[in-house]
């Protein structure tokens, strides 16, 4: 007999970026707000207090912020004639846990979505005609429009106190910015990070070569700043330690230094932590959400009544919440039929590390995850794809984001493993080494989708999700073109060595390496329930009270880092479930 | 020690003169009936009770507001605070409001028991009738009665003879309310009343004579001291230790939101202002800092001075600085507080003439070191930004050389640290 809980008027499932942004809009509404978060509460003092989180073993090696995977994990597969393993290890993607979830070791990189990638389909069908799509990409428009979100991108930036420079000001070109930015409505809140040695060669080696490289806007803070809410946030001080770790200065933006100070203060919000939501409950009519069913820190059943349900936990528990309560169909990768588990994407990277003469200094001790300069000449569309045969693109940049010894110094291509050939190759490359990069864009394809695996279940006895994913041939032309322009920049940098990974043709996802954690689509929003799970405002088509937030609503990847299009499409999404939903519940738009 | 010397000789002093006193009484019951033809104002009394930061004290540790129980640490032992619920049995609901108002003014309480004074009656004696008045409606209707028994302090025998506080207060109380200087203006005479009268800063920021009287020495009053196991700072004119540099604005910043360009509250200002002063309004606390404004600056003697100087930024960037308490301060304490000294506008608190640092006790100073601290959540400002505590990490004479390195760089002047003043908060905390 489960434990029956005092009804609420909003949970939010996972407490994480996506759950505090609609957990402080719906609180400020007046809603009496529940969040339940699984893993344990977290503050900066002294969950991240230094010295004691710039612990390389304990977090880089250890993997001391994110999901257990003892508990839960997914299974892999490439294809689906293939049988799928668990994900036993940290390697290729790295799922958070705890308030803040992956919102306290991401990086900070925050950029926001090209306008044309928001409706690719329509986009490329216009300019190079629906037969340049190939026959396996199940492309799609998103049902909604850059103007449309450009609020909630300029709110969610106001709320990180993003550092950067901005080349569009409604419609108005501004030198030193992303020449291909679409129009904003501000300048970013705070100006760009004072760029360590490895961004400053990249950007001068894209001038030489005609490219126009910008400020890589970062949530890491270049000032003190108080956001909106009155959050306040103290300058970085480039220590280095961004990903994988908590921020100990309060610099980069995670809910903790952004938003759950002032939302703690709210007497109709309540945390629940150590709360493992099973699934989402309905009526008999099956078209209501009644709560969602959760095991406590004690593992006792509990379910908890509310009048709306928000699915803001990491993308992989939100899809698999949908699939283990059965809410909407399935995806069938056979028939093409179902949304719930179609169009699954991956962020591809190209990384490598360039070798300098010892009179370059770089000193790669320092940084800050989104520190760097970028260029644009190869994202989205802005470069004709007509004669290269491919759609998609990515970004390009050169980061410093600090490295150390547990996490892996690099070192020239042939250097032996360990030994004394490695200390000599350390000793003479630690200061005069850097990485450039280029993140690309994911297609989604008709053979990559999520669905729950038949065998392995979870600690909870629940079934894992199954991911079947593998790289396309489109993707890893586009990787190949991209990739040749970034081995182009890395030479011009004057590195007399380059060795790292650049995906080509042949090329197979591997999960052990780490690539970014990226991934998205699985309850794609649009336009058209027959591809989509959700409406333009996050909406279950199947239950209207049920929204869900997070990278699963992308109808395909991006070129650009996934966050601040993720907090853009929360607020927005709360934007409208205030001003809307909460006057006149029930579909915000007729299936 | 010195203390509890100070009060053993009072306790024969009182010896001697406790007949004579108790023979003369207690003070009769004041005269009400002008205060009491008023209609109590109940929400200027909710308001009253915030000045007085009364629920702070008067609550236990997660216990119901107003109903005492808190362990207060005094020189001779340990008082707890009482249940001022309407309570009729273990409250004060069966207080008239001539019983609350002798309480108040003259430390007395019904049936003529004298009371300790970490009650600080000394400060609400000044209180105006009006405002006792509707502070006493406001606990008697609006408060829950809780019913609750008052525990009994904890201070032994013959320190716990009560007969001796009867010369303490007749020697070192006057029971007058405040009256405005027709020198001064009326927002001054306003911020004077709060600050002497209802929010009783000079409780903890005014040194103590040998009875553990506040001082009234000339320009001794809220000139900083040593209480609590901190160093309350000087808010007096100085330029150094004191307020000189801050405008009224940085005072109202800092009682509004814990923090300003220049400092940061810590130790049991955290709870003062996340408790009382943030919900000052707005006049209140303009009057206040334009009192404290006018405060002259306090003997200069053994205070710490402060100007300006680039110097000790300087030997960091040629990596010259070499000392333990330097390569302290570079590795644990720089991050956020620079190595310019100057922290972080309103984020980070500046080191470089922070009085808190220079402060001539650096009790304070340490226990942050020792401790960390963390900055109230107010409405206004509710980042509560924290500082990890480094007692772990670092030994006395770390910590000493650490905090001499705070108090001689950037151009602060004051006096080195020893291992033993570390130790003694060390011990203090623990």
């Amino acid at each position: 007999m489960p434990i029956r809980n005092k009804p609420v008027d909003a949970v939010i499932v996972g407490f994480g970026w996506t759950g505090a942004i609609m957990a402080i809009e719906l609180a400020e509404a007046g809603l009496e707000v529940l969040a339940l978060e699984r893993g344990d509460d977290a503050h900066t003092v002294p969950d991240w207090a230094y010295p004691k989180v710039v612990d390389e073993i304990a977090q880089s090696a250890r993997n001391g912020l994110l999901q257990n995977l003892a508990k839960t994990t997914v299974t892999l597969r490439h294809s689906k004639d293939e049988v799928a393993v668990p994900y036993r290890q940290m390697g290729s993607f790295k799922p958070g846990q705890g308030v803040g979830g992956a919102g306290i070791h991401w990086s900070g990189v925050h950029s926001r979505v090209m306008p044309e990638e928001l409706r690719l389909k329509s986009h490329v069908t216009e300019r190079y005609g629906r037969k340049f799509i190939p026959a396996e990409m199940q492309l799609q428009d998103w049902g909604i429009d850059y103007d449309e979100l450009e609020p909630h991108f300029d709110r969610f930036e106001q709320v990180c106190g993003t550092s950067g420079k901005a080349g569009n000001i409604k419609g108005v070109k501004h030198e030193g910015g992303n020449p291909f930015e679409a129009p904003r409505s501000n300048e970013y809140p705070l100006p760009p990070l004072t760029d360590p040695p490895t961004s400053r060669l990249f950007a001068k080696a894209c001038v030489d070569l005609g490219y126009k490289p910008y400020p890589l806007p970062a949530s890491n803070a270049s000032r003190p700043y108080t956001n909106p809410y009155g959050c306040q946030l103290g300058p970085c001080n480039f220590c280095g330690f961004c990903s994988d770790y908590g921020c100990i200065n309060y610099s980069k933006a995670s809910p903790q230094t952004t938003i759950l100070p002032a939302l703690y203060r709210k007497p109709n919000f309540t945390l629940r932590t150590n709360a493992h939501v099973l699934r989402v409950n309905r009526d008999a009519s099956g078209k209501q959400a009644t709560g969602v069913t959760y095991i406590d820190a004690e593992g006792r059943e509990v379910e908890q009544p509310a009048g709306i349900v928000v699915l803001a936990a990491f993308h992989l528990h939100n899809v698999r919440l949908m699939l283990s309560s059965k809410i909407g169909t399935p995806y069938d990768p056979v028939s093409g039929e179902g949304t719930v588990g179609r169009n699954f994407c991956y962020q591809l990277i190209n990384s490598v590390n360039l070798f300098f003469d010892p009179d370059v200094m770089v000193n790669q001790f320092m940084g800050a995850g989104g520190v760097g300069q970028a260029i644009e000449e190869f994202n989205a569309d802005n470069f004709d794809h007509g004669p290269l045969g491919f759609i998609g693109g990515g970004v390009i940049w050169g980061r410093q984001t600090g490295n150390g010894p547990v996490r892996g110094i690099p070192v020239p291509a042939g250097t032996p493993l360990w030994g004394s050939g490695w200390k000599k190759a350390v000793k003479e490359n630690y200061l005069h080494s850097g990485r450039i990069e280029s993140q690309l864009s994911n297609m989604a394809y008709r053979g990559c989708y999520l669905d729950l695996d038949p065998t392995y279940k979870d600690a909870y006895g629940e079934p894992l999700l199954r991911m079947t994913l593998n790289w396309q041939e489109n993707d890893l032309l586009m990787s190949e073109y991209v990739g040749a322009k970034l081995m182009e920049i890395g030479h011009a940098m004057g590195a007399k060595s380059i060795s790292g990974r650049l995906l080509k043709r042949g090329s197979s996802w591997d999960s052990r390496a780490y690539q970014s954690t990226h991934i998205n689509g699985g309850t794609a929003m649009g336009s058209d329930p027959k591809t989509s799970v959700v409406n333009k405002y996050l909406q279950s088509w199947d239950v209207p009270n049920l929204f869900i937030l997070g990278a699963n609503v992308f109808a395909h990847g991006i070129g650009y880092n996934p966050t601040g299009l993720v907090g853009g499409l929360a607020y927005w999404a709360a934007a409208n479930l205030r001003s809307r939903y909460l006057r006149n519940p029930g579909p915000m738009v007729p299936a | 020690m010195k203390r509890l010397i100070g009060v053993v000789i009072l306790l024969g002093a009182a010896a001697v003169g406790a007949i004579a006193v108790t023979a003369r009484g207690v003070p009769p019951l004041p005269s009400v009936e002008q205060v009491s033809a008023r209609i109590a104002d109940l929400e200027h009394g909710r308001y009253v009770a915030t000045l007085g930061d009364c629920a702070s004290c008067h609550t236990a540790p997660g216990g119901p507001a107003f109903a005492g129980g808190r362990a207060l640490a005094t020189p001779i032992g340990t008082v707890y605070s009482t249940n001022i619920t309407p309570d009729r049995d273990t409250g004060i609901g069966g207080y008239d409001f001539a019983e609350f108002l002798r309480l108040m003014r003259h430390g007395v309480a019904p049936g003529g028991r004298w009371i300790y004074p970490a009650m600080p009656f000394t400060a609400y004696a000044k209180m105006s009738d009006d405002d006792l008045f509707d502070l006493f409606a406001y606990l008697q209707r609006e408060v829950d009665p809780v019913r609750r028994l008052n525990q009994p302090p904890a201070i032994a025998w013959p320190l716990s003879w009560r007969a001796p506080l009867a010369l303490w207060t007749k020697s070192f109380h006057h029971a007058q309310p405040f009256e405005d200087d027709p020198a001064q203006d009326a927002e001054w005479n306003r911020g004077a009343y709060l600050v002497q009268g209802p929010a009783h800063c000079g409780t903890c920021h005014t040194p103590r004579n040998w009875a553990m009287a506040e001082s009234e020495e000339p320009g001794q009053f809220l000139s900083g001291t040593a209480f609590n196991g901190g160093s309350p700072i000087n808010l007096r004119g100085n330029q150094g230790d004191g307020l000189a540099r801050w405008s009224e604005q940085d005072v109202v910043d800092l009682l509004r939101t814990g923090r300003n360009a220049h400092s940061a509250v810590s130790g049991d200002m955290v709870e003062v202002v996340a408790a009382s002063t943030q919900y000052f309004s707005d006049d209140d606390l303009r009057a206040i800092a334009r009192y404290v404004k006018s405060l002259s600056p306090a003997d200069e003697a053994g205070r710490g001075q402060f100007a300006a100087s680039q110097a000790s930024l300087d030997r960091i960037m040629q990596g010259k600085e070499q000392s333990s308490g330097g390569r302290i301060f570079m590795d644990s304490c720089a991050a956020c507080h620079r190595l310019g000294g100057g922290g972080a506008a309103l984020a980070f608190p500046g080191l470089a003439g922070n009085a808190s640092v220079l402060s001539k006790d650096p009790s304070s100073l340490i226990a942050v070191i020792l401790a960390g601290t963390s900055l109230p959540s107010t409405a206004k400002a509710p980042s509560p930004l924290a500082m990890p505590g480094f007692a772990w990490r670092y030994d006395d004479e770390e910590v000493a050389a650490l905090a001499t390195y705070l108090r001689s760089s950037w151009g602060n002047q004051a006096s080195a640290v020893t291992a033993s003043q570390v130790a003694k908060v060390r011990r203090h905390r623990q």
